[in-house]
């Protein structure tokens, strides 16, 4: 039933909830392949150890900043939804989305300057 | 979404707040220090404490997840309840089966 | 000097396509006078919906340039940038003709969630005191001054997403009416808005709050709901 452009999808609050949903989905992706490079281990500690070298390669050390990011923004998104949820309201909400995306780039910068 | 799935997704989301911190905070540990897959596994095998701190967070991710994403196919794919609700329910146990697989391959083997 | 503003207006049904007219610019001009000069003097088969001109009706909701606003309360000069208004009927509903829209489904789902108050009084009772200061005067007053403009439920992408959600509206009268005491429907109101589509779809976007003319927070009331139904089901007062 959409005749035309909806404007208020670019609303602060509407980017975060999109963010929330959408790293939600790619943590959800990532998470078997996950289980299984840990799983690696059963073969011996070799063939986890052989991983863990292929996974030093800077295009991996990067990609595993995104996830930290993702991680990350989604766990403090995940917050800020169930303080809204269980506590009084409070307004501010756009403030607090924008600074949870904030300290999440922060996180995932300083993993990536440790790791370099 | 109901109020049960609600509330098991909003319970797993608050048990893994503390789990996913504690989880940066390893991570970040672990990268630093360079270790090796000997360094991680002389830690974590045989360990009680390890095997119940990752089985509990694999439990409440699988539930969490695929919770998540049966919203996300009722509400952005052309599947209705019942569809999304089987999908979800085979990719929560997909992944609480490599979960516990991974549990296991660090704790046990 | 009389500049002229370009106005794309949503002719047809579901089903259509903008048409653009050229519509002289007045001082406080709104957009509902725009609307109106093209269908006095340029297209008497235009079809749009208003009552009182002033803005406490919400008749004249319509999408402009891609939000839902009354249009009466929409001067022209904050929204036309360039000069181009787009004016669209309200999303979410089934588009009668032009700017025009079924209101139905949104009051069937103000019938759905119980927002209908079920009186535990009848008139050989006494009349039961309430106090405006109590909390749940004070929460069910703060939700109460819905006049079911649609403007949330057009704004709610959870709406769009889910043909099941009750929506913004109905679930806030649904919470006004849990906090009153007078009320005795509320274990079949709390069962009703708790049911897939109930208050636990809202994934609180805040489209609603932000966007309401009358300056209700439907994202709260949500929230509250969301309290009150799960500590029902814990109680097993509900099923889930």
């Amino acid at each position: 039933m959409t005749t035309g452009v909806v404007k208020h999808r670019g609303s602060a609050l509407w980017i975060a909830a999109m963010i929330h949903r959408l790293s939600g989905l790619a943590l959800a992706i990532f998470l078997p392949f996950h289980f299984l490079a840990l799983g690696l281990a059963i073969g011996g500690e070799a063939k986890l150890e052989s991983f863990l070298r292929w996974s030093d390669q800077p295009l991996v050390k990067f990609s595993e900043g995104g996830l930290v990011f993702l991680l990350t923004v989604h766990l403090l998104g995940g917050l800020r939804v169930l303080a809204i949820e269980n506590f009084d309201w409070r307004d501010g909400q756009k403030q607090l989305a924008a600074l949870a995306a904030a300290v999440s780039v922060v996180i995932a910068v300083i993993f990536l300057v440790r790791v370099f | 979404m109901n109020v049960r799935l609600y509330l098991w997704q909003r319970a797993t989301a608050a048990l893994m707040a503390p789990l996913v911190l504690i989880h940066i905070a390893v991570i970040f540990y672990a990268t630093r220090q360079g270790m090796t897959a000997a360094d991680i596994l002389s830690r974590t095998h045989g360990s009680i404490a390890w095997a119940s701190y990752y089985g509990l967070f694999v439990a409440a991710v699988s539930i969490h997840a695929a919770i998540g994403v049966r919203n996300i196919l009722t509400e952005w794919s052309p599947l209705r309840d019942r569809r999304a609700g089987q999908f979800a329910v085979a990719f929560g146990l997909l992944l609480a089966a490599l979960g516990l697989r991974a549990v296991f391959a660090v704790v046990l083997s | 000097m009389l500049a002229e503003l370009s106005v794309s207006l949503w002719r047809g049904a579901q089903q259509g396509r903008y048409e653009t007219y050229s519509v002289p610019q007045r001082e406080s001009q709104t957009v509902l006078d725009v609307v109106t000069f093209v269908q006095r003097h340029i297209d008497p088969t235009l079809s749009y919906r208003f009552a009182c001109r002033v803005g406490v009706c919400g008749s004249c909701a319509m999408t402009v340039n891609g939000k839902p606003r009354w249009t009466c309360r929409t001067h022209v000069a904050k929204v036309a940038g360039s000069g181009r208004i787009e004016i669209g009927p309200l999303e979410n509903l089934p588009v009668i003709k032009d700017l025009a829209t079924d209101m139905q489904p949104f009051f069937e789902k103000w019938q759905q969630a119980k927002g209908v108050f079920a009186p535990s009084k009848t008139r050989h009772d006494g009349i039961e005191q309430i106090r405006p200061d109590s909390p749940v005067r004070v929460a069910a007053d703060a939700a109460i001054e819905c006049i079911n403009c649609g403007v949330c439920y057009a704004a709610c992408d959870t709406v769009r997403w889910n043909a099941d959600y009750l929506g913004p509206a109905a679930l806030t009268r649904a919470w006004t009416l849990v906090n009153d005491e007078r009320d005795a429907g509320n274990a079949a109101r709390l069962q009703a808005v708790s049911e897939t589509g109930g208050c636990h779809a809202c994934h609180s976007h805040q489209s609603c709050q932000e966007l309401c003319p009358q300056a209700l927070n439907p994202t709260a009331a949500i929230a509250a709901l969301k309290r009150r139904t799960a500590a029902a089901y814990l109680k097993r007062e509900i099923k889930g």
